[in-house]
């Protein structure tokens, strides 16, 4: 405010003209991403959309607290971890799957049911711009939510004195598996809630597919692996449900401790797990550009 | 103003223009079901442009291809000299647009909400704040802009949608229907502010409403479209702004001041009980008013008249 009228009403300072910088379509991006990952921690929101996910965060970092505490107790006995990095999303696949059900139609659905959308693409972006800058905001809000209570344990494991070369090396690999499981569960989550304009479907159908197809798949592998003895089919199955699915992934390309039933089925299992991963994320980004091609601006 | 005849707003000249803002050229745009623009060719000069047409007219079909939002089936058009299919990001950074429809999210306060809408037009963080503050005030909101927007009237909720099309300082605005909805006083106001937006910050305005009456108040130019084409393009200052008169009527001695008015050079005219002056000059008031005061008569009635675009587009169609 540097400009002032020397007299009149102090009011009316006149329209002043924008002479200032003008930034391009990536930056614009940036702007929407930055905006919708706070967004996706309730930053820059209402104190009651804050504490979802503040929660959230809170109880995932906690039971990466216990086992930190366990390791340095029993570092005389043993020089492992209770729980390896790697398994940890796949034990706290509920929470992630509540912040998804949560975060994802927050993101969406309000701009749909809100009619904001026309707004966004009447402005120098573009609207892929604008799902990339959605879709890396909740991979980013996802992966920061993994993550956190990864470096917690791994905290607590170089306060135990375990080894620290192999407990950086396996953190760094389960932060990869983390990234896409982060990118799985963000895209599956978006492309729900991008055919809504009903926060409360979105939520309602995106618990649905994860959970139940979960639980669905889980049970069913239970039952060929033990009652069937067929582990190849059982293993086969893991790709039906996103959770089962990027966990194979990371087993099979990362070396990752697996936490499904069962594993992928040898070599051409892992080969499959790894393209089929790489095709839901691919399915998922084309879809959201092809919805936000369709909607009406 | 003045003269008779063709009248220019008077802008700064970095806003006169010898190419017009918006050219189009047999647009057309058929959907499935209805063509909702059969070959348009309209150009738009800067100033207040009114769109007017029926529901269904095909105002806000025209507004989604200038600003590259919706392909046309045939035709050309640009804003700036620029296509619309190939430079829309480079049109839309310049344009503002406000729908017709609600757009607003009702759990954010109109700062918050206005300052995101500035950053995805391309400003930084600190100019957007700034710039928010003061379009938030020229728009009329003030201390009600920290509230979230939910719980405001039709009357903010407009002028909310309107300072985000302003945030940016475009060189144009689309308005579509921005009156919709508003009360009588609501809608003056609405018409006044859109009036100060080519006047005072120099920005061309390209507003559409269904109600040719509201537009001829504030538009330099009317574009009347129906069924996708067009049925008039002409300048309202033929018609209303030069053809204003003053309505005058008296107690008694009505040709006495009459022919008093007269000596004095103005032209006047016998319309029953009343005096109808042409009302080119301002200085005309004080000449009634000494008339009057010279008579001793009373003076019951001195009021502004003029022609409305609706009788003139009834009885004698002008091009422009």
């Amino acid at each position: 405010m540097t400009e002032q009228t020397p007299s009149g009403v102090i009011h009316d300072i006149g329209y002043r003209k924008y002479d200032g910088a003008r930034l391009g379509r990536a930056r614009v991006a940036r702007a929407l991403y930055a905006h919708s990952l706070r967004g996706a921690y309730g930053l820059g929101r209402s104190a009651k959309a804050k504490v979802l996910p503040m929660l959230l965060l809170g109880v995932m970092c906690l039971p990466a607290f216990i086992i930190a505490v366990i390791a340095n107790v029993t570092s005389t006995i043993t020089a492992e971890l209770p729980l390896p990095y790697s398994r940890y999303v796949v034990v706290t696949q509920g929470i992630l799957t509540i912040f998804v059900a949560a975060q994802a139609p927050a993101s969406l659905s309000r701009d749909l049911r809100f009619k904001t959308v026309p707004l966004y693409f009447s402005r120098p972006m573009e609207r892929t711009d604008y799902v990339l800058a959605k879709f890396a905001a909740l991979s980013t809000a996802l992966l920061m939510l993994i993550a956190a209570p990864l470096l917690i344990m791994y905290v607590g494991a170089l306060l135990a004195e375990l080894p620290a070369w192999e407990q950086t090396s396996d953190l760094l690999l389960a932060l990869l598996g983390a990234v896409v499981f982060s990118v799985v569960f963000a895209g599956v989550g978006l492309l729900i809630a991008s055919l809504t304009a009903r926060r409360g479907f979105g939520v309602a159908a995106i618990i649905t597919v994860f959970a139940l197809s979960f639980a669905a798949v889980s049970a069913l592998q239970g039952i060929i692996r033990y009652e069937v003895e067929d582990i190849d089919l059982a293993g086969w199955l893991g790709l039906l449900s996103p959770i089962t699915l990027a966990d194979g992934f990371q087993t099979w390309v990362l070396d990752a401790s697996s936490s499904a039933v069962a594993p992928p089925p040898g070599a051409a299992g892992g080969v499959v797990y790894v393209l089929v991963t790489f095709a839901v994320i691919g399915a998922c980004w084309a879809l959201l550009n092809l919805r936000y091609r369709k909607v009406s601006a | 103003m003045s003269s008779l005849g063709r009248t220019r707003c008077v802008a700064p000249r970095r806003y006169r223009r010898a190419v017009p803002v918006i050219q189009t050229e047999e647009l057309t745009k058929r959907f499935p079901a209805t063509t909702a623009l059969d070959q348009l060719t309209i150009d738009v000069e800067p100033g207040v442009v009114g769109l007017v047409g029926a529901n269904g007219a095909g105002k806000s079909t025209l507004i989604k291809i200038l600003l590259g939002l919706s392909p046309a089936t045939s035709g050309r058009a640009s804003v700036f000299g620029l296509d619309v299919v190939k430079d829309g990001p480079k049109i839309r950074e310049r344009v503002g647009y406000m729908p017709e429809h609600d757009c607003l999210p009702a759990d954010v306060s109109a700062t918050e909400f206005v300052v995101h809408m500035a950053r995805m037009s391309g400003l930084p963080a600190d100019a957007a704040r700034e710039r928010t503050a003061d379009t938030l005030r020229h728009v009329g909101l003030y201390e009600e802009r920290y509230r979230p927007i939910g719980g405001y009237s039709t009357g903010m909720k407009q002028r909310v949608k309107l300072a985000q099309a302003l945030v940016h300082d475009p060189e144009i605005v689309m308005l579509d229907e921005p009156t919709n909805g508003l009360d009588p006083v609501g809608r003056d106001d609405m018409l006044a502010l859109i009036r100060r937006i080519w006047a005072e910050f120099g920005i061309t305005v390209l507003v559409t409403s269904h109600l040719l009456g509201e537009l001829e108040r504030i538009a330099d130019h009317v574009v009347v479209i129906d069924a996708g084409r067009l049925l008039r393009s002409s300048s309202t200052s033929e018609f209303t702004r030069t053809s204003q008169f003053l309505v005058v009527e008296l107690t008694a001695e009505t040709d006495a001041v009459a022919a008093t008015l007269a000596e004095q050079g103005l032209t006047v005219k016998r319309d029953g009980a009343q005096l109808v002056l042409s009302l080119d000059d301002e200085a005309i008031y004080d000449v009634v008013r000494d008339a009057v005061a010279a008579h001793g008569v009373g003076l019951i009635r001195l009021e502004q008249r003029r022609h409305h675009i609706s009788e003139i587009f009834g009885a004698e169609p002008a091009d422009d």
